[in-house]
């Protein structure tokens, strides 16, 4: 029906329709100029204001030093001779290759073992059905509006005492509270798609419930799986107040409290160095967030559907 | 799903009940080649949905009741007692944190930064993003590249991007005041993040900035769901844009709005790392939130006890964010039938 008038609007040729963009409903109402004002201008400011910090900081971390701070000779908005100094310094003068190393470790270790222990957690309340699976539910997903600005207090004196402190491994068993809650939401609402009946047939060919998660379930709930990866790696990495509280020493530290707490000197000469630090640790998120768009939009949709 | 579930549901129990050695086998099925009714004690367990489960859920369930469920009962406690850090377990002295608190102008400041940070905030993030998801559901070239563009501030670790803006805001060398400069609307620098009023204005901008896509793409995800006949029929009946505004997209959208916006609620009131990064509490505690001065008492000056009750102050607050989120909830659920899934 919907297609039926389309196709007739398309016949009047006064209708400046958008051939194009494979335009459909009802964008034939609108008028070019109409368009540029209500929608492409506005996008436009806004896309700008989003994304000109980026610019900024991929423009300072190669601009030479004179031309950071000379802004009368020099347009700011733009570099003559770009340096590679700053990222020289950044990479070979200073402890960064061991904080990105930090963060990766930490975000890889935990993200694993929460998307192994959300998967089991998942299956367990959508298909085993256990007395009270609702209510479990229910409470993983109050876990997740449990936010650490209320539990890094009490969770470093718990730290301090199973002697963790100052150590990755206290990062990697605490940011699993954060990602399980999640993942375990987006996993369940994946394995509700995932029909009865393949389960029932293995069942009566003999398979066990734990031969049922592995061979069927999980393989085709990957494209979940990615996406619970993918949004909690990046929450990990992002993740800034336990590991603020935790790590004290220099070469344990995480890029983002690195940054905070190791670039910040007197210096007028820093903003170089300080942007080359955001912008090389900001860039291996961008990169894999470029691959999987999707998987992260469904995921962080999906959450909030769920 | 729905009753298709629940028919399978009884099948099920057949299937267990037959597993379980009891007499109940439908004939339907075929003989079974295993003796079920010689099988052992662990056989039958083995088999028991919840006593599997209950070795399913154990790994999440360690995580979350060791790290999370634990300290939050364990911050609570801490906030009744004088415990610093080094000490190891501090003693009993009832409200006195809290009375303390009472007193505290500091602290009350940080009630008011907080709220001022979270109403302002997630007001404009809920009206910019609104509008963003709007402008991003309509038909354009190059639509899924200006998405994925849009999602960017979200993606980028927090305080990374707080640092670009610590250089955008910096007091000598701002691209604001050199533009506004160069554009002759002002004549000095302006000092973004040395004064009271603007700081706090440039950190809500910087809050508002990292939210909005948040906010856009997960709304987008909603509006997507709406079927355009609705919008064709109301065009036909002389509705105008805002009338469809008003009268389709807004009430399919309500639910996840309700969603959506606790979450925004929830993780500006709690903030810490954009301010921390930004201002730590500064110019003469200006931005200080809740979050920040509790980091400041406990960990900074060792108040561990002081520390805990700031954060502790913070729950009730919380515990209003999730109510209106679980009520926001029920009423999709109504829309849509029983079922969640």
């Amino acid at each position: 029906m919907t297609d039926h008038t389309a196709d007739q609007h398309r016949i009047v040729p006064a209708a400046t329709v958008e051939q194009d963009d494979h335009s459909e409903g009802m964008t034939y109402l609108e008028s070019l100029p109409r368009r540029i004002v209500t929608l492409y201008i506005p996008l436009f400011i806004i896309v700008v204001i989003l994304l000109f910090p980026f610019y900024w900081m991929a423009l300072t971390s190669i601009k030479p030093d004179e031309q950071l701070i000379d802004m009368e000779k020099f347009n700011p908005f733009w570099v003559i001779k770009p340096t590679l100094k700053h990222i020289n310094k950044l990479l070979f003068e200073t402890n960064y290759p061991r904080w990105l190393w930090n963060t990766m470790y930490v975000a890889a270790a935990a993200t694993t073992l929460s998307i192994i222990a959300s998967v089991l957690a998942a299956y367990a309340i959508v298909r085993l059905r256990f007395r009270g699976a609702e209510v479990v539910g229910a409470t993983i997903f109050m876990a997740y509006l449990v936010p650490p600005s209320i539990l890094f207090i009490p969770l470093a004196s718990v730290i301090q005492a199973y002697g963790l402190f100052d150590s990755p491994l206290s990062l990697i068993l605490i940011y699993p509270t954060l990602l399980i809650p999640f993942s375990t939401w987006l996993l369940m609402g994946y394995f509700k798609t995932i029909p009865f009946e393949l389960e029932e047939c293995a069942l009566i060919d003999g398979a066990s419930r734990w031969q049922i998660l592995v061979k069927i379930i999980v393989p085709l709930a990957v494209p979940g799986l990615i996406s619970a990866f993918i949004f909690s790696f990046t929450l990990c990495w992002n993740e800034f107040i336990y590991a603020l509280t935790f790590l004290q020493s220099t070469q344990n530290k995480t890029v983002p409290v690195a940054i905070v707490n190791e670039f910040v000197d007197g210096d007028i000469y820093k903003w170089g160095s300080l942007m080359a630090g955001a912008l090389v640790g900001s860039l291996p998120l961008v990169i894999l967030y470029a691959f999987f768009v999707e998987h992260y939009v469904s995921a962080m949709t999906g959450a909030v559907k769920e | 799903m729905g009753p298709r579930l629940r028919g399978d549901d009884t099948e099920w129990v057949a299937i267990n009940r037959s597993y379980n050695g009891m007499t109940t086998i439908p004939t339907s099925l075929p003989t079974p080649t295993r003796h079920f009714g010689k099988s052992s004690a662990w056989d039958r367990l083995r088999t028991n949905r919840n006593w599997l489960a209950l070795w399913f859920m154990l790994p999440a369930a360690a995580f979350l009741i060791l790290f999370l469920a634990y300290p939050l009962f364990l911050g609570v406690w801490m906030s009744f007692t004088d415990d610093r850090i080094g000490r190891g377990g501090g003693n009993f002295v009832g409200l006195e944190n809290y009375e303390w608190l009472k007193d505290d102008s500091i602290f009350w400041l940080s009630v008011f930064n907080t709220l001022l940070y979270t109403i302002v905030a997630s007001a404009i993030k809920f009206a910019v993003g609104l509008y963003l998801a709007l402008l991003l559901n309509r038909h354009m070239p190059f639509k899924a590249l200006i998405r994925a563009a849009v999602l960017i501030p979200f993606i980028v670790p927090t305080v990374l991007s707080a640092i670009a803006f610590w250089w955008i805001y910096d007091s000598q060398f701002s691209i604001i005041s050199w533009s506004l400069i160069k554009m002759g609307l002002i004549d000095h620098n302006i000092n973004f993040l040395g004064d009271s009023s603007w700081a706090r204005g440039s950190v809500i901008f910087a809050n508002i900035w990292r939210g909005v896509p948040f906010v856009a793409i997960t709304l987008l995800a909603g509006l997507q769901t709406v079927s355009p006949s609705l919008y064709e029929a109301a065009t036909l009946d002389g509705a105008t844009s805002w009338q469809r505004f008003r009268f389709i997209t807004y009430p399919l959208l309500t639910p996840i709005i309700a969603v959506v916006m606790t979450f925004s609620v929830l993780f500006t009131f709690t903030d810490f790392q954009l301010i921390w990064a930004l201002t730590r509490g500064g110019p003469v505690n200006a931005t200080h939130l809740m979050a920040t001065l509790s980091y400041q008492r406990g960990i900074l000056s060792g108040r561990l006890g002081e520390g805990a009750a700031i954060a502790t102050a913070m729950i009730p607050f919380l515990m209003a964010a999730i109510a209106i989120s679980w009520f926001g909830m029920q009423r999709r659920k109504w829309q849509q039938g029983t079922d969640n899934d």
